[in-house]
This record gives structure tokens, sequence and C-alpha cells, in this order.
């Protein structure tokens, strides 16, 4: 076994996030070493230090027992390390072979190009790989497995040593994982080292040697993963922070239903998604990055069409074809990205308030009641706390908790009972954190029905009266909020992947 | 892994439908003028035709370039003007022999453009304002240098050779295509080679369809992002020196407006604003469009008056006809 990659007590800062803390890492040749960690445990970061896309702020990264500084992409290339990113770095105008070999093509005088070469080569690696994928056909053409394959093979032109992954199967289907997992398996038979980033337990269980585990940036552990059950390493995940969580879950039985949804489907993003919400109720959402929580309230406001499903709200079935209608059939929609779908930043709050009510303030000729305006303003202002000098102040200037306040004003301004928040406290220092919690604790108390969408297992758990877990676009189960369930329960669903192989058929 | 995908034909063969489409437009348009106006297809009048293309095309392929590259460049049309001028100030001014002058408006037009791509790549300004802002201050200097005056090449006595001469008349006396003509199909063929055979032209594709790919693969992004506006802008320097030639005079005050034709053949031609996309003969031919029309209509007695709108509508129904191919690739 020869070491690859050893990296001790790697440090990475952000403004206002400790990313990483002492970090320690090693890699051998031959072995699969799976990275795991919920979202925001800082396993991408640690890899892009070594992909050299981060400089690290502190500790040591050696190669092959050799202190190395890794200064950008080319350097990392350069000693063997190649990354699969995440979000693929393709150029889909180009041909196959154009994108493995960007930045080298094979070149005749005067920067000429040799294309005969350059698809030769294409084809002699992929001949090693035992694939079959025409060097001339333009990415855009392939499917997302074959793209995978491309960047594959652009890691291995470089006679990279060193492979990250970075949830290379996030948007394979099952046949197309096996066939991953064969070029995989082939590649650690040769010797090269595989850095594995998934959050699909099965996938770690078949494929890998050892696990590392993060957590909040740190370093957890490493257990290998053949004789380490997945309940340990999902503890391992979550950590044994026992704080006591205390919710105040209300009695419903008698409270009205306020939004019922039935068999929802979008392609694989949602798959036959029932559940229902009653007035007062927290629903929290809990998944995996890509679980499909967004794309649940992004089809039911109607921002996203739905293939079927039935929407019924106050027991009536209404039909969901644009936001405009959801608007219109009382659900309001916070959207994660607040500053690119939630505010209009450089208006005042009076006018962001007003943005889903304004006819509402005008006359007959369209002009606006600034007055009455004003007033309303002043009001939720004052109900939701919002610190700001002015109803005139420009949004922008406001923090990221009292920004989240004034989207919560517009949706109740709007008459808006049901109210989905998608990720309501991401950007929001500590502080606000708990102040949005009270806010949606009181909403839910005067009769409001919310969902509340979030990756953060403490805060669904703090908050949710129910809890909806998601794996992979499907419902997997609803949990009890409150003391009776624990994160690991929580995962365990997160991470219950359908058992029949659907995606085949996809 | 099975066999090769079936896909790619689909999409190569959508991409070559929008050229011919294009192209299928500008034999249709042909065809109808020398039906409806008799006199259209005379050699005299086509001879007009490419003539009136020779100074837009060119500008059109500069555009092309920076177009691909997911950029826009508003300064083509002043940029070509100042060129002009820069090339009076050496010829007439100065009185130094033509090759000096050549390459005095070729260099002030790479020059400028190493100016833009470094507003862009280095200093991350929005191409559409860096090159904005290109545009009005390569307008003012063009008329402060030549104190608001055309400069007039009179003491040159071959200048106007370069875009009225005709080398190929000369040696077949049958066909007098103007030397103007001659230099937009050799700057044609150059780019059209450099952009699907070369290193540059390579980039160019990559960075407009998706540069942070690019960047994280190793390569020196912002450098080939700097060298194609380079690239450009000595294009547009060949634009000045074929209109100050045909106008024998460098005139300061014109350019505005051409930046707008450029773009125009570009996008008519099929190369995508979003970048990525793009040929030099879907310019040539969308540049060719565009003036077999302003010339049939004109030749038909078209009021003067219609024919902006017509060339306005032609461009909105060309990117409208490239955003349905697209839609239908996704």
């Amino acid at each position: 076994m020869t070491e690859l990659v050893t990296m001790q007590g790697i440090e990475k800062f952000f403004p206002g996030v400790h990313a990483l803390r002492s970090v320690s890492f090693d890699l051998v040749g031959g072995e699969v070493h799976a990275l795991m960690g919920e979202n925001g445990a800082g396993k991408s970061t640690l890899m892009k230090v070594m992909s050299g896309i981060y400089q690290p702020d502190g500790g040591t990264v050696a190669i092959a027992g050799q202190k190395v500084t890794i200064n950008g992409p080319r350097a990392a290339q350069d000693l063997g390390i190649g990354i699969i990113h995440q979000e693929l770095a393709l150029m889909n105008d180009l041909t196959v072979a154009q994108n493995i070999f960007i930045g080298r093509e094979p070149r005749l005088r005067f920067g000429r190009l040799d294309e005969a070469a350059l698809n030769a080569q294409v084809e002699a690696i992929f001949a090693t790989m035992h694939v079959k994928i025409d060097p001339r056909a333009e990415v855009r053409s392939l499917s997302v497995a074959k793209q995978q394959m491309v960047e594959i093979a652009k890691a291995l032109s470089f006679k990279s040593r060193i492979l990250i992954m970075d949830e290379p199967t996030a948007a394979l289907n099952d046949v197309e994982t096996n066939e991953l997992f064969t070029i995989i398996r082939q590649l650690r038979a040769e010797g090269v080292g595989v850095v594995y980033i998934s959050h699909k337990m099965d996938e770690i269980k078949r494929i890998s040697d050892r696990v590392t585990v993060m957590r909040d940036g740190a370093y957890v552990g490493t257990v290998a993963a053949a004789d380490t059950p997945i309940s340990t390493i999902i503890s391992m995940m979550v950590g044994r922070e026992l704080e006591a969580v205390h919710v105040d879950i209300p009695d419903l039985s008698a409270a009205p239903m306020a939004l019922e949804v039935k068999g929802l489907t979008r392609g694989r993003l949602v798959r036959d998604v029932s559940f229902s919400l009653k007035q007062g109720e927290i629903l929290g959402f809990a998944g995996l990055m890509g679980a499909g929580r967004t794309e649940v309230a992004r089809a039911i406001f109607g921002a996203d069409a739905r293939e079927s499903g039935e929407i019924i709200v106050h027991g009536k079935p209404v039909q969901i074809a644009s936001p405009k209608d959801a608007v219109a059939a009382g659900i309001g929609y916070l959207s994660e990205d607040r500053k690119h779908f939630g505010l209009a930043l450089g208006l005042d709050l009076r006018d962001n308030i007003a943005m889903a009510s304004l006819p509402r303030f005008g006359n007959k000729m369209g002009v606006i009641d600034d007055a009455a305006l004003g007033k309303v303003a002043d009001e939720y202002i004052q109900t939701l706390a919002i610190r700001t000098p002015s109803a005139r102040q420009e949004v922008r200037l406001l923090s990221g908790g009292n920004q989240q306040k004034v989207v919560i004003a517009k949706w109740l301004l709007r008459d808006c009972d049901i109210l989905i928040f998608d990720e309501p406290t991401r950007g929001i220092d500590v502080g606000a954190k708990a102040e949005i919690y009270r806010l949606l604790q009181s909403l839910a108390a005067s009769g409001k029905a919310v969902i509340v969408i979030s990756a953060e297992l403490p805060e669904v758990l703090r908050l949710s009266h129910r809890i909806a877990v998601m794996c992979e676009g499907r419902l997997t189960g609803i949990l009890p909020g409150g003391p009776a369930t624990s994160q690991e329960d929580i995962m365990r669903l997160a991470t219950l992947r359908a058992d029949e192989p659907q995606g085949a058929l996809a | 892994m099975t066999t090769a995908p079936t896909a790619p034909k689909i999409n190569k063969a959508s991409g070559a439908q929008q050229k011919l489409l294009a192209f299928a437009s500008l034999i249709v348009l042909l065809l109808f003028f020398s039906v409806a106006a008799p006199n259209f297809m005379q050699t005299s009048n086509i001879i007009a035709i490419l003539q009136a293309t020779s100074v837009n095309g060119v500008l059109a392929i500069a555009a092309t370039l920076v177009i691909i590259t997911g950029g826009i460049d508003l300064s083509v049309g002043t940029l070509m003007t100042f060129c002009a001028v820069i090339a009076g100030v050496v010829l007439t001014y100065l009185g130094m022999p033509l090759p000096f002058g050549i390459l005095a408006a070729i260099a002030a037009g790479a020059g400028c453009g190493l100016i833009s791509g470094t507003l862009v790549a280095k200093m991350k300004i929005p191409p559409f304002i860096a090159t904005l802002g290109m545009m009005l201050i390569l307008k003012g200097l063009s008329l402060v240098i030549s104190g608001t005056k055309p400069i007039y090449f009179n003491d040159t006595p071959n200048f106007y050779e370069i875009s009225t001469g005709s080398l190929i008349g000369d040696i077949i006396p049958a066909v007098p295509i103007p030397n103007g003509v001659l230099i937009l199909f050799i700057v044609a063929l150059t780019i059209g080679y450099v952009l699907n055979r070369t290193v540059l032209g390579r980039y160019c594709f990559a960075l407009g369809s998706n540069e942070e790919a690019v960047r994280l693969s190793g390569v020196n992004a912002d450098g080939w992002k700097m060298a194609i506006y380079a690239l450009a802008g000595g294009i547009c320097g060949i634009a000045g020196l074929i209109i100050a030639s045909r106008l024998n005079s460098a005139q300061p005050a014109l350019g505005l407006g051409y930046e707008l034709d450029a773009i125009a053949a570009v996008v008519i031609g099929g190369t995508s604003l979003a970048g990525g996309r793009g040929s030099v003969l879907g310019t040539i031919i969308g540049a060719l469009i565009m003036s077999v029309l302003l010339n049939g209509l004109r030749v038909m007695s078209v009021a003067q008056e219609w024919q902006t709108v017509v060339t306005g509508s032609i461009i909105i129904i060309a990117v409208y006809a490239d955003m349905m191919r697209r839609r239908k690739m996704t």
C-alpha cells in the first residue's frame, strides 16, 4: 500500500465561518476512501483544498510523503490529482475529446490543433476504461452518466493517481451507477486511490474500503467500511449532542385540514408524494441534498409544472398551474434564496411588504394610497419586530433575519394562511435564528399552516410538530415531532433508498 | 457502456438546420428580388451588394469572436472609425508610406481590443458596460485627434485601391470583384480557420460554453479572453481601412450604429448571444441577408424609412427561431 495523500491539521476560514477545523485525511493507493458527513460538514471544502481550488489557512498536505503547496488546479493536475466536481465542469458545446484535453490540446505548428491526434488519444483512454463513447460527440448530447465518464476520462488523462469524486451518482440511475462502480473497481485494482463523497449509505457499503466522517468542519473518525454497521456511521455523522429539544406540540385533532397533497409527481425529482397539513401545524421537511424537498414546495406553489397530483386547500381541490394560482389559494412560498426570488432589494420595506397586494391599496385610477400602505407596513414592523429606522428603509440595508421578516410580512398581508418556508434561517446569524423560530411558532399558534424545509436536522427537530422525511424524490416516512424522534431516526429514513432499480426505467 | 450514442446526430442536424435556414432565407430573398426587380440581378448591382457587405461583414466577424466567448463588443463601430483616423494621422499628417498606415490602423485596433479585454477579463467589468465605455471613449478620441474634420488621403495615391481597386478584375476582367470584398473573404476564411482549427478558437467556444470549467481545467482563461478581444480589435482595424479607402477619407463622426448592424448580422447568422455556439459562415450569410434586403428594397423603390423596420423584424424572427431550436434541444 503506497501512501498517496496525507493531510494534517487543515484549517480553512471563510468570512464568518470556520469551515475546516484541524482536519486530517489520508489516502493510499488501491483504495476507495469514502468521505461522509451531513450537508455543510466540510467534505467538499476539504476536497477543494486537496485539488488546489482553495488554499488552506493552516496545516500540511503531503503527496507521496513530500510536503507540497498546491496553488491551483494546474498544480493539482501535475501532482496527479484529478477531481470530478459535483456539478459537472464540462463545456457542453465542445466535443468529448475537446473537453478532455482542454488546455493540453495536441498542437501542430503555429497554434493549430491536431484534431486527429486528439481523438485518437481519447479513444485510447476510453479503451482502457472499457467504455464506448464517441470522442467526436458533443458533450451536450450525452446522458449525465456518460458525461460523468467523460469527467473520469479527463481525470485519467492526467495520469491521475488520486481521483476525487464528489457525489458522482447524484444524477445517475442504478444501471448507470453499476457501470460507474465497475470503472471505480477497475481503477482501484490498478492502484489508483479514490476519494468518494456520497450521502448514499448502501453505495458506501458496496464500493468503499474505509470511511472517514466529518461533522461541522471537524474530523470525527475513520473506520473500515466492511465491519462498521451503518448505524454507527450515522451516529458519527449526527453526533451525540443530546440537547434537550422541547417542542410544544399542540393538540390538533380538532383542527381543520389546511392542505392535502395527493400523489404529487414530477419526473424523478418528486415521486408520488402525499401528505396533509392542519391549521396551526408546523410540518418539517427533512432530507439530504437533492432529496426533492424544494422541488415538492415548488410543485405545490406552481413554480414548476407537475405531471400529476392533487392539491386540496381547506377541503376544496384547487387548480394550481402558476404561482399566481397558488397565491390566490392562500399559499405563500418563501424561497431559500430570498435575495433572488423573495425581495426587491433596492425598494423600501413598505413597497416590499405591499408587493403582492398592491392593487388593494390603489383607487380606481390605480393611484396608490401611500398613507394607508405606510400604516400597514408600520403595523407589521411592530408585530414582527422588524428592526429598521423606518418603513422607507431600503431592504438591502437590513440584516438577513430582518429581510426574512419582510418576506413573511408580504405573505401575511396577502392573506396567505399556508406558508412554505424553504431554509428560513439560511445566512442568518444565531441570535436572529431564535427569533425566526419564535415567529414561526407564533404564526402556527395563530392558526397558520406552516411547512418548514431545512437541511439542518436540529432546526427541523426544534420546530416541527411532525417531520416528513424525503429521499430521492420519495416521501420515505412521516415521524412525530418532539423527543420521540432522534436525528438517527431521520437519517435512517433520509437514506432509505427504494429496493427495486426503478432508475433503469426512467 | 453499450453502443455509441445516437443523440449527437440529432443535435448536429439541428445545428446544420439553423445554418441551412439562414442560407435558404438568403436564396429565397435573392429569388424574390430577382423576380420583383428586374435590375436586381445585374452584375453591377450584385457587386454593389457585396461592396456594401464588406465593412459590415468584417465588423461582424470581429463581433462573432467576442460573442462566441459569451461576451459582446459594442465598440466595433467607433473602433473602426478610430483606426481609420489613426491611418489618416500616419499617412496624411505624418506623411509616412502606405504600409505604415495599414500597420498602425491594425495595431491601434488590436491595442484597443486588448484594453477592452483587460477590462472584461481582469477587472471583471461586464462586457456590455466595458465596451459601451470604450465605444464612447473612441468616438470622442476620433473627434479630438482629427479636430472633428475629415482627414483626406489625397497624398497617398494608392489608398483608394484598398477597397475599390480589383485585383481579381485585373486578372479576370469579367469578374471585377472589388478588393474590399476580397479582403472580407480572406478575413472570413482566416478567422473561420482560427475558430475551428486553432487553440485560440477552441478557447473561444470553451469560454462561452462554461468559463468556470475552463478555469478549473488549469487554463489561463483571462489571458485567452484578452487575446480574443485583441484579435477582434485588430479586425476592426481592417474594417477601418476598408471604409476609409472607400470614402478616400477618415470621417471621424462616422461609426456609431455600425456595432448594431454587426451584432444583427451575427445574430441572424445563428450565433448565440449566450455564447458557445456560432460560425463565421453564419455571420457572413447574416451580413449578406442584411445587405440583400436593403439593396433589394431600394431597387424596388421601397421608401427608405421602411428599410430598418424590415431589418428589425428579421432580427427578432431570427432570434426567435434560434430560441425555439434551443428549447427543442434541452
